[in-house]
């Protein structure tokens, strides 16, 4: 691989895509239908790019190249952003680029006639481009920039159809709930920075490795960060938003909501392993978290009805067990099986958006017997669902078996029982979902019609991959040697040894069963779901209300943050505006009773002055009569008054 | 001679539009367009002719004014105030294009308009106390005409508590100011740069006046509990009038801090950052739960801006770096972003004569023009990466993190503010959903979209959103070599 062209070439890989948002979203109408041929035009030689560089890397065995420039410098302290690549971003690069790729190939057919076609292509570059950004990066900064703006797009698309109110409603909510999840991201973020003054990846893996960041910190910051995961990720208890995302256009819940975005927040503790391999306590957080989730979400899957909600809790379930692997320490185990998954879980919801583009339907107890109107459909449905179940040789398979192995050399038992018990899970709903929709008979009128090529060239593609990424990235370990994050590593990576054949057996086995139990009672209908669910009713309607958690968040989040917030309003209005104009009304009252003092006693004393003078003129003035006489006689009054006095005194 | 021109550039346009005819309302708006545009130029230019790499004062003009107090004429810049003496032409300009629709009294408005710009621009730039104080009072006079004769509903109610609210303020500055004067070393001074080089204040002496002065800067940011003017003058104001309230007024007092009570005043500003810590999250918080609970569009931007004021006292607060720089920065993002927020309400109510957010619904398909700008601006506001505003926050945050003041107190207070963002998101969303999207609500269905004068008036400030947002360098750069200055006099990592 020539190094100097690998720079032009990673900053061509997401601004192909730019441009192509670009003119879709300023010239949509001019474009009209030629958005798509834009956007694909756009990720076809994106994708040419990541291929070409992630077999250089493969040959070349080059470790990490790594471009800076300056963002913002203040002084001493500056912030760099940068892109790099290394196996870790190759891989991603490859699987980013192909589903995005097939995805919009497949939405020509999806998304035809839409109103606002071009919007759609707009969105989805813009996606891309935020993906690409995210794995791309060199540093915290572009990461978690990258991280909200896909937390953005996934918004707009997921409210894309925003005149529905339910899926402006799960736009709002798959928004919120990862923000609040990227709180603790954000939150992370800072410690981090406090403590190393640098988001560069290398030097922070630098400074970590050598010791001089505390344990007790470095937990909190696993932590905080995980945060982050958990909510791109849909882990427990941040998972609510995912199969409400289902309301988006179907190829958008196989780009985002299967094969991309949510694993964003796998490929966040994987980049940031270098934390993680020196928190154990953040460690066993992850591993835990993911093993919740991976069997709660499975569980809720055994009942749900709707075809792409059954997929939803699916992710889910599978992105707790990538979660799962890197918890116990399986680093390459959890990225392998989310290369593997993004391939035939992108499958599925691809295959999903087929059956109801091809029925119109989209709750499986209402289909039935569609297997024989899409052929093309059903079968690469099935080998899907062969590989989600780990049935050799599907892809599933290798990456699920190596993520039990991982666990189980761990030493972490409860971990590696939980998981193989979801394995069971996971391989009955599968085939539950399966046997519904395919076998049997119709169960309500359809008129199902096989999907254009648009639709099924790449389900063929991604049923391809699903069947050969497993086998080949096994073989002389490429997929480990490619993805490995240097020897430090290693020494935590315990979980990852030789696959003992107990693992191996043991996955294999349950998976049969789930299968054997599913093709009982949904394909020979020998035991009857509803007897079972009638016996178990406290736990089936458990299931199916989703364990009420959603319910449980509005009663204790949604509703008392709506309550604060106009209980605030009233305090801001009656309290401090309150004190505000009453300290106006005090003023202007204190002057009224100034003003009364003023005219009462002050005026009132000047007034009664004038008064007094004026009352004792009004009677005196009676003695003014101007009779000369009357003069006299008060004169003469008057002298004898004073005479009297003197004799008197 | 360039300060000095730009400041009173405005006021002479003023002085000739006394003289135009009223009935020539086209030509006085025109002429007010052509004064500010020549101001947004000027302003421009400074822009380029400033150098960041240094933290002295430029564009220095000082004479000797009032030798019997020792009153200088004394203007410069440094990069405490450049960012604003740039913004504050670009909003004028682009407020009195927004002007022309005002129908009402067209002379008086563009006079006192031009008039509320020279005050603005004189207190960026003034560094002689006495000709500040005579410029912070200057705005006062014209926004109360502003708000009293061109506002809505409440408007007199609105303008007085305004005046009256901010004009006790400044006294209570006024006489932090004197106090600052008497005690200085004689000759007394009212000359800012000298009086923070090493003046005998005890620490005493620096609490009170700090709390004087706060007081008076406290009301114009608003920092909490002094907000309660806002909503009501926000509400009342003409769009333009409120685009420059929260685009440059309330910087004011953010500014007004920096260039004093920090300068001058080193032992009380670290006294009292762990409480101005406090008053900034509380800013964060209260602000956004109250935002939520709006029902009026115009409102609820309001509150946001108490809201996003608070992380500019959070940056300010930290006593670092990047944290001052944010500060700084998020001056100019807030301004940017309101500023364009403010305008798009605007919009809405002169078609729909409502603000009410339950009163619309599906405006995205009937408008996408303007759906799309709002919901952009929006997005800036509560953050999003490579928008203007998550720059700006992401440093205020950045620089609490890391403040070296009191590390844990500051964290953890940090991260309640964290907190703030959630909410910010959370009622920006709800009112997107309420008013674009949804089935458009049929009273709206000949609502015509933005048009060419509202575009003008808005464009640049979303284009500086993204600009800003990719490259915060041009804006968060400026102010660098004086930060670290500061910081350096204030004795602080």
């Amino acid at each position: 691989m020539v190094k100097d062209i690998v720079l032009p070439l990673l900053i061509l890989i997401p601004l192909l895509p730019l441009l192509a948002f670009i003119v879709n979203i300023f010239f949509g109408k001019k474009v009209g239908a030629n958005a798509a041929y834009i956007s694909i035009c756009a990720i076809s030689i994106s994708f040419l790019i990541s291929i070409y560089l992630f077999f250089g890397l493969i040959i070349s065995g080059e470790q990490t190249m790594e471009f800076k420039f300056d963002w913002l410098n203040f002084g001493s302290l500056g912030i760099q952003l940068g892109l790099m690549l290394d196996g870790l971003t190759a891989v991603m690069l490859v699987v980013v680029t192909t589903v995005s790729l097939l995805v919009k190939i497949y939405s020509v057919g999806y998304m035809h006639g839409d109103p606002r076609y071009s919007r759609y292509y707009a969105y989805l570059s813009m996606f891309t481009v935020a993906m690409l950004g995210l794995i791309l990066a060199n540093n915290f900064l572009l990461l978690f920039i990258s991280w909200e703006l896909v937390g953005l797009m996934s918004y707009l698309l997921i409210g894309f159809w925003y005149e529905k109110k339910s899926a402006s409603d799960a736009g709002k909510k798959a928004f919120i709930t990862t923000k609040v999840g990227d709180l603790g991201f954000f939150a992370g973020l800072m410690l981090l920075f406090s403590v190393g003054m640098t988001f560069n990846f290398k030097d922070l893996a630098l400074l970590v490795s050598s010791g001089s960041i505390p344990e007790n910190t470095l937990n909190w910051i696993g932590i905080l960060i995980f945060c982050g995961a958990v909510g791109k990720s849909a882990q427990f208890p941040l998972h609510v938003w995912l199969p409400d995302a289902m309301e988006g256009p179907t190829p958008v819940s196989a780009l985002i909501h299967a094969a991309t975005m949510v694993a964003a927040g796998v490929y966040l503790v994987a980049r940031t392993f270098f934390i993680y391999a020196h928190a154990p306590m953040a460690m066993e957080v992850v591993a835990y978290t993911g093993t919740f989730t991976a069997i709660f979400a499975a569980s809720m899957a055994l009942v749900a009805t709707d075809i792409k909600r059954v997929l939803a809790f699916s992710t889910v379930s599978q992105l707790g067990y990538m979660i799962m692997a890197l918890g116990v320490g399986g680093y390459t185990a959890g990225m392998f099986h989310l290369t593997t998954h993004a391939f035939f879980k992108a499958l599925l919801f691809l295959g999903a958006g087929s059956v109801i583009h091809g029925s119109g339907k989209q709750d499986i107890r209402e289909m039935g017997g569609l297997g024989k109107k899409m052929k093309i459909t059903m079968f690469t449905f099935l080998i899907a669902c062969l590989a989600i179940a780990g049935i050799p040789p599907f892809s599933g398979f290798y990456s699920k078996e190596e993520v039990l192995s991982a666990a189980f050399n761990s030493g972490h038992m409860l971990i590696y029982w939980t998981g193989t018990i979801t394995a069971f899970m996971t391989a009955f709903y599968m085939f539950r979902l399966f046997f519904m929709t395919f076998t049997g008979t119709t169960r309500s009128e359809i008129h199902a019609h096989e999907s254009p090529g648009t639709m099924t060239i790449p389900l063929m593609t991604l049923a391809f991959l699903s069947i050969v990424c497993g086998y080949l990235f096994v073989s002389g370990q490429t997929f480990e040697k490619l993805v490995h994050f240097g020897a430090e590593i290693t020494a935590r990576e315990g979980g990852e040894g030789t696959g003992s054949h107990f693992v191996m057996i043991m996955s294999l086995t349950v998976a049969i069963l789930g299968i054997a139990l599913a093709f009982f009672m949904y394909y020979l209908k020998k035991i009857s779901p509803e007897y079972i669910a009638e016996k178990l009713s406290p736990v089936y309607r458990l299931l199916l209300n989703k364990y009420y958690v959603d319910e449980i968040y509005e009663a204790a989040f949604v509703k008392p943050v709506k309550n604060i917030s106009g209980k605030l309003f009233k305090f801001d209005q009656k309290v401090i505006d309150g004190a505000v104009n009453g300290s106006g009304f005090m003023t202007l009252l204190m002057s009224k009773l100034q003003n009364l003092f003023d005219k009462v006693i002050v005026d009132g004393a000047v007034n009664g002055t004038g008064w007094l003078a004026n009352k004792g003129g009004e009677v005196l003035k009676h003695l003014q009569t101007g009779l000369i006489q009357d003069y006299i006689l008060m004169a003469a009054a008057g002298l004898v008054l004073v005479v009297l006095l003197k004799i008197i005194f | 001679m360039i300060l000095t021109l730009i400041t009173f550039l405005p006021l002479l346009g003023a002085l000739i539009i006394l003289c135009l005819p009223k009935e020539k309302e086209n030509l006085i708006r025109w002429f007010s367009a052509f004064i500010t545009f020549v101001t947004m130029v000027l302003g421009f230019w400074v822009f380029f002719a400033f150098n960041r790499n240094t933290a002295e004062i430029q564009f220095v003009e000082k004479c000797t004014w009032i030798p019997a107090f020792n009153i200088k004429y004394f203007m410069g810049l440094d990069g405490l105030s450049v960012a604003m003496l740039v913004l504050t032409p670009l909003l004028s300009f682009l407020a009195t294009v927004y002007s022309f629709n005002i129908k009402l009294r067209v002379k008086e408005y563009f006079f006192f308009f031009l008039l509320l710009e020279t005050g603005m621009l004189g207190v960026f730039v003034a560094l002689d106390f006495f000709l500040f104080y005579i410029f912070w009072e200057i705005t006062l006079v014209p926004m109360y005409f502003l708000i009293g004769i061109w506002g809505g509903a409440r408007k007199e109610y609105a303008a007085i508590k305004f005046f009256l609210y901010t004009l006790f303020g400044s006294v209570i500055m006024l006489l932090g100011i004197l106090a600052l004067y008497l005690n200085s070393t004689p000759p007394h001074t009212f000359d800012i740069i000298e009086l923070s080089k090493g003046q005998p204040f005890t620490h005493t002496f620096q609490y009170i006046v700090y709390a004087a002065l706060f007081i008076g800067f406290a009301i114009k940011v608003p920092v909490w509990p002094f907000h309660t003017w806002l909503p009501d003058a926000h509400v009342e104001a003409p769009t333009a009038v409120s685009v420059i309230l929260a685009g440059v007024l309330l910087k004011m007092g953010t500014y007004g801090m920096l260039r004093i009570s920090y300068t001058i005043l080193p032992e009380a500003t670290k006294y009292f950052a762990i409480p101005l810590l406090i008053l900034a999250v509380i800013n964060i918080v209260y602000g956004a739960f109250v935002a939520m609970a709006q029902t009026d569009l115009k409102k609820m931007i309001a509150y946001s801006s108490v809201n996003h004021m608070g992380y500019c006292l959070l940056g300010m607060a930290a006593l670092t770096p990047i944290g001052l720089n944010g500060a700084i920065f998020q001056m100019v993002t807030h301004g940017v972003v309101t500023g364009a927020l403010f305008f798009l309400v605007g919009v809405i109510y002169d078609r729909a004569h409502t603000r009410e957010i339950a009163g619309f619904g599906g405006l995205m398909t009937k408008l996408p023009r303007y759906s799309g700008i709002m919901i952009v601006a929006c997005l800036a506001s509560l953050g999003l990466p490579g928008l203007a505003g998550f720059a700006s926050e992401f440093m205020c945050f950045l620089g609490a993190f890391t403040s070296t003041i009191n590390p844990q107190v500051f964290k953890i207070v940090t991260g309640i503010a964290v907190a703030g963002i959630v909410i910010t998101a959370g009622y920006f969303l709800i009112m997107i959903q309420k008013v674009f999207l949804g089935p458009l609500n049929e009273k709206w269905k000949d609502l015509p979209d933005i048009n060419a004068r509202e575009l003008v008036a808005i464009v640049p400030l979303v284009a500086l959103m993204l600009l800003l947002g990719v490259l915060p360098y041009i804006a968060a750069g400026l102010s660098t070599e004086s930060v670290t200055a500061l910081l350096a006099s204030l004795g602080v990592k």
